[in-house]
């Protein structure tokens, strides 16, 4: 019998596999983030890779799961998401399998990033990481189920897609501190920050890393990646349920 | 199998299918005929659970399609118009992949597929990527893919579109085929005439959304069009003479010419050439014609399937010419 978990892995592992067989594209967008990271993280103050390397994480896990739908696009025109629709797979685990696909290449990238900031200073704590990428986790396959919903509607507009994702991923980004911190900017981008659910995200990352596990902030940013995931499965159900 | 009472589905003003009832009997070949536009597909995708209704109702296989979505899928197989495997994947990980999503296990979804490979004639292109694959490999591949869970109901939405003569060719008999060893039950759509002809035992007309005619395909050509003889002669006063000779027959004369509509009319050609010798008026030359599906279409709608750009085929009974 099947779950919503084989379902998921059925979705995951079809997704999965022409990377494993063609692995050069994985390894190039792994090599990307640690380009940045030693092109930028030069440029901050003493001491702040701490604060720094959780962002980068998220960042490049926001990247990769905003990018679930441009895959789809292609397979709707094609034909081949209509072959899924038609099978009794459970529609969320469409959704889910294909976000975690985006999701696992970037916790194989995490692990290479932190890897490569230890010798330079940074100390993270390993259960607290564990956690804080489970979190980020549910909150990306939200955001993946999003941007299935958003292929969805752009259909038969490629450009839709494209636009809208560019348009909110970046406000999306600074405005939850991921690359300088929010607290020395005026008001208005602050109370803008509160309203941005990967702003809990960012910072329950950065307190868990630093190994500070029971806190406010890791409850704060465990209900904001649920409530991001509930509303994406959610959307991307009702899309698929709509769309003809 | 099938079931459906008054099912319509209307996109914004558009009445894409406008209150369809049909009933589709276990084991039978069911072809899906009409322009495109027609309504066919839209019925497909309601029948297959992709688009809910407006109104009606369908069961297929026993369940509802739109109560019992999860029941209706795990029974049917659907090959759509597009190709169902992914272009970056491999058409052996797409079939076990698809075996999966069936609920078979690791073990049964790779024998599965290799044993569809191996049928479907696809062994040397499976383990290549899909997007390398000619249309007709891919369109077998997306056969074997409909097929993976062995359902009891097969739908295809128009299965031969952009297929060469040929490959069109294999393709129906490996349907045909397939039907024979599992008694399948099939409905496809299509708009190629000689498909619905020479495959289906059932051929259902649908215009504007709705069915205008509902049967076999001899049946359907017997009884809205029926054969027709035509005589010709050397003068239209041997046409004349002939024709009161044969007026039991009713036959229309044009010219130096006499039309006869006549059920079976090979049979009934050399009774009435002698009939003609005898009375004196042999005719120089004679034409039996049989219709095609596409001749009543024209005759249900006033319009011609062909003349929408919706077929391009040849007719499939070409006229008999006989000289005398």
């Amino acid at each position: 019998m099947t779950t919503l978990i084989t379902d998921s892995r059925t979705v995951f592992s079809r997704e999965l596999r022409p990377l494993l067989r063609d692995p050069f594209t994985i390894i190039f967008s792994m090599v990307q983030p640690l380009v940045f990271l030693g092109l930028f993280a030069p440029l901050l103050p003493d001491n702040s890779l701490q604060w720094f390397v959780p962002g980068i994480i998220v960042m490049s896990c926001l990247f990769a799961c905003s990018m679930t739908g441009s895959n789809l696009l292609f397979e709707i025109q094609t034909g081949s998401h209509e072959r899924m629709l038609v099978t009794p797979l459970r529609r969320p685990a469409l959704l889910i399998g294909r976000a975690l696909k985006e999701i696992v290449p970037m916790f194989a990238q995490a692990a290479l990033i932190v890897a490569v900031c230890v010798p330079f200073g940074f100390r993270f704590e390993f259960a607290g990481a564990v956690l804080g990428l489970l979190i980020l986790a549910a909150f990306c396959i939200g955001l993946g189920a999003l941007s299935y919903t958003l292929a969805l509607a752009s259909k038969n507009q490629e450009w839709l897609f494209w636009t809208v994702q560019q348009t909110l991923l970046f406000p999306l980004l600074l405005l939850a501190g991921v690359l300088l911190p929010i607290e020395n900017g005026p008001g208005w981008l602050q109370a803008l920050a509160k309203g941005n659910p990967l702003s809990y995200v960012v910072d329950a990352e950065r307190a868990l890393f630093n190994g500070e596990i029971f806190t406010s902030a890791t409850l704060s940013g465990l209900i904001a990646a649920a409530a991001v995931a509930a509303l994406g499965l959610w959307a991307g159900v009702r899309a698929m349920r709509r769309s003809d | 199998m099938i079931e459906t009472r008054g099912l319509t589905k209307h996109f914004k003003d558009v009445r894409a299918v406008d209150g369809i009832d049909l009933s589709v009997a276990p084991g039978e070949l069911v072809a899906l005929l009409g322009p495109n536009g027609a309504g066919k597909s839209t019925t497909l995708r309601m029948l297959t659970t992709l688009i809910p209704p407006t109104a009606g109702t369908a069961r297929v296989a026993g369940f509802d399609v739109v109560r019992q979505q999860r029941e209706v899928r795990l029974r049917i197989g659907y090959i759509g118009q597009g190709n169902g495997a992914g272009h970056s994947q491999r058409g052996r990980d797409e079939l076990i992949s698809q075996g999966r999503a069936y609920g078979l296990g690791v073990r049964d979804a790779r024998n599965r597929a290799g044993t569809l490979i191996e049928s479907l004639g696809l062994a040397e292109v499976a383990d290549r990527r899909v997007s390398t694959l000619s249309g007709g490999q891919r369109r077998r591949l997306d056969i074997a893919m409909g097929l993976i869970h062995s359902p009891e109901l097969l739908f295809l939405d128009e299965p031969s579109t952009g297929l060469d003569p040929q490959n069109r060719a294999n393709l129906q008999e490996h349907i045909l085929a397939l039907r024979a060893r599992h008694e399948t039950t099939i409905v496809l759509t299509t708009h190629y005439l000689d498909e619905a002809d020479s495959m289906a035992e059932r051929v259902i007309v649908i215009d504007h959304g709705r069915i205008i005619a509902d049967d076999s395909p001899a049946r359907l050509k017997a009884e809205h069009v029926g054969d027709h003889i035509t005589l010709g002669f050397d003068h239209e006063t041997d046409a004349a003479a002939a024709a009161s000779a044969l007026a039991a027959l009713h036959p229309e004369r044009r010219g130096a010419r006499l039309v006869i509509a006549a059920q079976g009319a090979p049979r009934r050609v050399p009774g009435i050439l002698d009939d003609l010798r005898a009375a004196g008026h042999p005719a120089a030359e004679v034409e039996v014609t049989r219709p095609t599906l596409d001749d009543v279409f024209l005759k249900l709608t006033g319009r011609s399937l062909r003349e929408g750009g919706a077929a391009q085929e040849p007719a499939d009974n070409p006229d008999e010419l006989v000289e005398v």
